[in-house]
């Protein structure tokens, strides 16, 4: 009798708020991509995969798809390579490691457009970092970190990398701190160097920890838009437009609410796949129980 | 292995130096706020002669009271409407194995992997049609709905874990299931229920895009617009921009140092889409 205890009610609140919020209006977003809506006009026209072509032909489309994709690599690759050795840091028996726990986390839960406008200022050409360089005697790397088109793209991931990090170490740390000592010992008796040890016992330990924090951080680079829209607006040019920034400039300040839509699903369908993907190949790491 | 060696205070001078590198921006944030205006000097040296007048000043122009108000009142409604229909709904979903409850927990989790970009504009013209833009109702009704698969997640893992024996005496003592759901499982779903209080309020609090959406022409704002309104009006000053920064940040910060351990366990734990 166990529908008498959990009642199939209990579900109705939350899937009617659901529905209203996510699944309606994401099927209308599915299915108004192959429309010419305007956001007005009641009368939507189907035209087809028009809005797509117009997106590959279009170069600012195009730019920000292969923009919005190197962000969210560049992102996954460094925050996770960082975040990786500040956990390794932090596991070990350092007498700072708590205090340094709770100061690398905090960047995670500022407000991002508090930390955009920040570093917006740093970046400036008469900016902190600048100064710094010019400080320590690298005047060479002296640049216009938000003005210049070739770096504009790098000087954004960079304010993500520094922000998420400590994110991605927490979850590391939760999955480093499954191991037991004995293990690691154990390796140590073996005569496994550091590196072996890492590779053989470390590694195969985080596995869950390395797909959580893969998913979250190529979901997470794939919807880019505060750190953006703050520091640059999608400029110089459209040097570091993502999708994200082109759907709302093209809907809310162009009124073109199909080709968006479409840009939407060219956005939703880059993160199925890629987290799918991401995913089998991960879990089949775990050891393929999937 | 246990010791503390000359290795391990090499590892401890890193960490530190990395750690002081991380806190550098924050230092900058702090130490330029605390600037007087006709202080020209590089923003990384040392304030000589701080004041606290640019707090003041920001506070009163970039109406932030008001601002500090509506987040408030947003952030608290979304979390206690999410946490309550998302725990009861995955009481079911957690507790009845029938092909159908399998299903719908599949549909609840498709939300994790759907950007809202794409509900975003058809949403929006629905909340227009409905009258709902401009007021702090059409973003509790958002964060309430949006935030619904990632809280059922983390309610259906820890219930499916809790062993079933306290709802069986409940039930052998013939309490009804709004009963038995209020006086006997959701005491026991505390943990999970501060790991997504906490969790959900960060997400609500730092949002930009959808209050700048559904705000956008009223009088009404959120912290993260009011901070983008103010600084676009005072892009000169920056010593006024950052006290505004720093005093919308804080509430948030002070949350964080006062229960660390908590907001890092729950980061650690629960998976956020």
């Amino acid at each position: 009798m166990k529908a008498g205890r959990a009642p199939w009610w209990f579900l109705v609140p939350a899937l009617a708020l659901y529905a209203f919020v996510v699944l309606v209006p994401s099927a209308q977003g599915a299915a108004f991509a192959f429309t010419d809506w305007d956001g007005l006009d009641p009368v939507r026209r189907f035209i087809g995969l028009d809005n797509f072509r117009e997106i590959l032909r279009d170069p600012a489309g195009r730019g920000a798809a292969v923009n919005t994709l190197v962000i969210a690599i560049a992102i996954t690759v460094i925050q996770n390579a960082i975040g990786l050795l500040l956990a390794l840091g932090v596991n070990a028996r350092i007498r700072s490691r708590n205090v340094l726990r709770v100061l690398l986390f905090a960047p995670a839960v500022m407000t991002p457009v508090v930390t955009a406008y920040l570093w917006k200022f740093m970046y400036a050409p008469e900016g902190a970092i600048n100064g710094l360089f010019d400080a320590v005697g690298l005047g060479a790397w002296h640049s216009d970190f938000l003005g210049n088109p070739s770096i504009v793209l790098w000087s954004v991931v960079g304010v993500v990398v520094w922000q998420f990090a400590g994110y991605s170490m927490v979850i590391f740390l939760a999955g480093l701190q499954g191991i037991p000592a004995e293990v690691i010992e154990q390796s140590m008796v073996d005569g496994a160097g550091p590196v072996k040890r890492f590779w053989y016992v470390v590694r195969p330990a985080l596995a869950p920890a390395i797909t959580v924090n893969l998913m979250l951080s190529i979901i997470g680079g794939l919807k880019l838009f505060d750190q953006v829209w703050v520091m640059t607006g999608g400029g110089p040019g459209r040097a570091s437009e993502t999708l994200s920034t082109l759907i709302y400039k093209n809907a809310f300040q162009f009124g073109e609410f199909g080709y968006s839509i479409a840009l939407a699903l060219v956005l939703t369908v880059a993160v199925a796949v890629l987290s799918a993907g991401q995913y089998r190949l991960l879990r089949a790491q775990e050891g393929g129980d999937a | 292995m246990n010791r503390y060696r000359a290795g391990t205070f090499g590892l401890e001078l890193v960490m530190v130096a990395v750690a002081a590198l991380f806190a550098f921006p924050l230092y900058i944030l702090v130490n330029v706020a605390v600037r007087r205006s006709g202080d020209l000097s590089s923003p990384a040296r040392p304030t000589t002669d701080p004041t606290l007048a640019n707090f003041a000043d920001a506070w009163r122009e970039a109406g932030l009271a008001g601002a500090i108000a509506n987040s408030l009142v947003v952030t608290v409604l979304s979390v206690l409407i999410v946490v309550a229909v998302s725990s009861m709904a995955a009481y079911p979903l957690a507790r009845i194995g029938a092909r159908w409850s399998q299903w719908t927990f599949l549909l609840v989790m498709l939300g994790l992997l759907l950007p809202f970009q794409l509900a975003l504009i058809p949403l929006y013209q629905t909340m227009r049609d409905l009258g709902l833009l401009g007021s702090l109702w059409s973003l509790v009704l958002f964060y309430s709905g949006l935030q619904v698969p990632f809280t059922t997640f983390l309610y259906v893992g820890f219930i499916r874990a809790l062993p079933p024996d306290y709802e069986e005496a409940a039930l052998i003592d013939g309490a009804g299931p709004l009963v038995l759901f209020g006086r006997v499982v959701l005491p026991l779903l505390r943990p999970v229920t501060g790991t997504a209080a906490i969790l959900n309020a960060i997400f609500v609090w730092n949002d930009f895009l959808t209050p700048l959406l559904y705000l956008s022409g009223s009088r009404q704002q959120t912290i993260p617009v009011a901070i983008f309104g103010f600084v676009g009006q005072y892009t000169s000053n920056w010593s006024l921009v950052f006290a505004g920064l720093i005093i919308g940040v804080v509430p948030i910060l002070a949350v964080y140092f006062l229960m660390q351990r908590r907001i890092i366990t729950g980061f650690a734990g629960g998976l956020k889409g």
